[in-house]
């Protein structure tokens, strides 16, 4: 008969749970995790340590004068004496209150938007803001004071060539993109040649087109403002990349949806904008305010063509001979600026994203 | 009348040619415009401008180049200016965009948070931006010749570039480099016909490791027949600069280390998503068929993870060799700085000038998307 011992038991799992199970499990299973770890925290030690000290510890933050930052670091004094210049660029001092108001009525907007859901009410309000917040910056109306585009810069104008630029590219996009899948040879091939011929060149090209090329299309006394021309060329540059977007969204519609519409005898247009176009901006919206992204991105080139954007402001800024030597400085804040914009942006579209996967699913 | 306007066919027509004669009269209407200004401003028209004396120096020409060539040899060496920023960006954005997609999914928490905290700060920031920050802050900041920082094997960096020892072209150094290129010929090769074995018979051969010590022996086998003899041209300072070595100017190392930290984060994320793609179902049976970590890897996520992540990558390397045209706002001459910038400044001929321009670019995008449909051709999922 066979004799069974009993074996001991095995001692039970330091622990499974708790900071250093999870220390092992996730920074030091194997020798080779240990060496990766401790060499990303060699890096972020090479790294945050210098930085923070630089724009923090040793960082001059009150004052008003150069004299002022003396402890080594960054000096954020500079950014403090200049900050109308990066906001605004040279737009007079006097006539701020104006930029300011078109930034107030935004909160007020959305306040009105809580009570008011119906679409063509909101787009209404819209198109009404955006007309009064022209009048308030451009000036010229009301007793305002006309400010030319010259004097406008910093943050304000790329905020302006941005939404511009966004407004309306949607439009002219969504045009493109129903040519491009309309069963019209020759208006599918004309908008197949705009978007190619656009996505196959850089931006700065289509600004120095629109810089330069387009006043001789025009007869001799048809002026455009030098950001009119820039705006011309961006708007028509991101149409295209709108376009692809949207036709993306287009495609994934299936064709049960265009005939439905068309046995309901709905005209094109009525099938476009009302059955097909909801569904198709739902899917094409997390690529859009990606696209949307990298038009924030490209503001910044409006620099090359001699506009005064928040990027270039930092040169402008760090010339001042008084201020001499602070680019670094200039350059962290505008950088900081741009990063939380689509930063901002990119987890809004990640969100959206997940929202909509939801919905379909 | 009225029927024949309500048929969809008759109206379909009808429209076309409608957005024919606006397209026509659009055009007619520019064109008879640009003739009368250009006629009024005293611009040349045509084409014989590329003949003319270009009268200006070029710092990085990388074919010889003075004062008294013509425009169209200024067209030249903008071009291949673009090409060597565009070649020299896709390959070090490659590296370190596989590199940082595959340390995003690696097991270790820390470096997986670096990873993706270095996607998220690059790419949210304006490519131009970065280009005017290495160039005007970090490259600014460098100390000058007379105080050059020194790096092992003689390589100095200060304000006024990267210089590097350049070696002499002499029998030890062409052994080396013809050994090399047999070495990579080679590998490809035995890729191929390792590939068709394990095929056929199941098989397997280890590439990797016959590859990697072939790289590594190879050559320096091919030193010693060579002569051993390797001599560098070391850069010296000499007076108020360096010389003799390779030097790379600042204005090329700044766009190149932008583009290539801008880009990578797009070929990080791209190859991500593709290694993602692949199902868990595939990597399960994979195990349940008896295959080895390394062998599933190899032979059934990343066939899979490739097609899905190489076509956004080769985009992105469209997008790289785009925005190589900034380079106009540090002056590296490239076509955009040299042709568009100054040729056009002294010629005055915008048209032809951005015309010639758009279509070196558009032809670089039609050759990228042939390369894509090729590819997309050649990996098509093969049903047997």
């Amino acid at each position: 008969m066979a004799v069974y011992e009993l074996k001991q038991t095995l001692e039970a799992p330091s622990s499974t749970k708790g900071m250093i199970h999870w220390l092992k499990d996730n920074l030091f299973s194997t020798p080779i995790n240990t060496l990766l770890t401790l060499s990303g925290v060699a890096l972020l030690f090479y790294i945050i340590p210098p930085f923070l000290n630089w724009a923090v510890f040793d960082a001059d933050f009150v004052g008003s004068t150069r004299e002022q930052c003396t402890s080594g670091g960054a000096c954020w004094v500079f950014i403090h004496a200049k900050i109308d210049m990066f906001m605004y660029g040279f737009y007079p001092a006097a006539e701020v209150w104006r930029l300011k108001t078109a930034l107030a009525l935004i909160l007020v907007i959305v306040a009105i938007f809580k009570f008011f859901k119906s679409n063509k009410i909101r787009f209404s309000i819209l198109t009404l803001y955006f007309i009064i917040s022209y009048i308030l910056i451009s000036g010229g109306y009301f007793g305002l004071e006309h400010v030319p585009t010259e004097k406008w810069g910093g943050l304000m104008l790329t905020v302006v060539v941005a939404t511009v630029g966004i407004i309306f590219s949607f439009p002219i996009g969504i045009i493109v993109a129903f040519g491009r899948q309309s069963d019209l040879p020759i208006i599918k091939s004309v908008c197949v040649t705009y978007v190619e011929l656009i996505r196959g060149v850089p931006l700065i090209t289509i600004l120095f087109m629109s810089s330069i090329v387009l006043p001789l299309f025009f007869p001799e006394g048809v002026t455009f403002d030098k950001l009119l021309r820039a705006l011309i060329g961006l708007t028509f540059f991101q149409a295209a990349y709108v376009a692809e977007n949207i036709r993306g969204g287009l495609q994934s519609i299936p064709s049960g949806q265009y005939e439905a519409a068309d046995a309901i005898g709905l005209s094109y247009w009525q099938k476009m904008i009302l059955v097909i176009l909801p569904q198709a901006l739902k899917v094409a919206i997390p690529n859009l305010v990606g696209a949307f992204i990298s038009l924030f991105q490209d503001t910044t080139l409006v620099l090359i063509i001699g506009l005064f954007d928040l990027l270039a402001m930092v040169r402008i800024a760090a010339a001042d001979s008084y201020w001499l030597g602070m680019e670094t400085e200039g350059y962290v804040f505008v950088t900081a600026i741009f990063w939380a914009f689509c930063y901002g942006m990119s987890r809004y579209s990640n969100k959206l994203e997940k929202q909509f996967n939801t919905n379909l699913k | 009348m009225l029927a024949l306007l309500r048929n969809q066919k008759v109206r379909g027509i009808l429209f076309q040619i409608l957005t024919i004669l606006s397209v026509v009269a659009f055009l007619w209407y520019i064109g008879d415009n640009t003739m009368t200004n250009i006629e009024q401003r005293g611009i040349k028209t045509g084409f014989a401008f590329l003949d003319g004396t270009a009268g200006f120096e070029i710092d990085e020409a990388p074919i010889s180049f003075s004062s008294s060539d013509t425009y169209g040899r200024v067209f030249l060496v903008g071009l291949l200016n673009t090409l060597i920023v565009t070649f020299v960006g896709i390959i070090f954005a490659t590296i370190l965009g596989l590199l940082v997609g595959i340390l995003r999914l690696s097991k270790n928490w820390l470096i997986r948070k670096i990873a993706t905290a270095y996607i998220d700060i690059f790419r949210n920031i304006p490519i131009l931006l970065q280009i005017l920050f290495w160039y005007n802050v970090v490259l600014n900041a460098m100390p000058s010749p007379k105080q050059s920082l020194e790096f092992v094997g003689g390589i100095f960096v200060n304000n006024r570039g990267l210089y590097i020892p350049k070696p002499d072209m002499n029998s030890t150094t062409i052994f080396v480099l013809t050994s090399l290129a047999i070495v990579f010929v080679s590998i490809y090769l035995l890729n191929k016909w390792a590939n068709k074995r394990q095929e056929t018979t199941g098989e397997d051969f280890p590439v990797i490791i016959v590859g990697f010590s072939a790289l590594v022996l190879v050559p320096i086998v091919a030193y010693f027949i060579g002569g051993a003899d390797f001599n560098f041209d070391y850069p010296a300072l000499r007076g108020f600069n360096f010389q003799g070595g390779k030097t790379i100017s600042p204005e090329f190392l700044a766009l190149t280390f932008a583009l290539v930290i801008y880009t990578a984060t797009f070929i990080a994320e791209a190859i991500r998503s593709g290694i993602e793609a692949v199902s868990k179902g595939q990597k399960e049976a994979a195990a349940s068929i008896g295959l080895s970590g390394y062998q599933a890897l190899k032979l059934v996520v990343l066939p899979q993870a490739i097609r899905i992540a190489i076509p956004p990558v080769i985009n992105q390397y469209l997008n790289l060799a785009k925005n190589s045209s900034l380079a106009a706002a540090v002056g590296y001459p490239e076509i955009i700085t040299l042709f568009a910038g100054i040729t056009l400044n002294q010629v005055g001929q915008a048209i032809e000038i951005i015309a010639i321009t758009m279509l070196v670019y558009l032809t670089i995008s039609l050759v990228v998307s042939a390369l894509l449909n090729w590819f997309n051709h050649k990996m098509k999922i093969k049903e047997r």
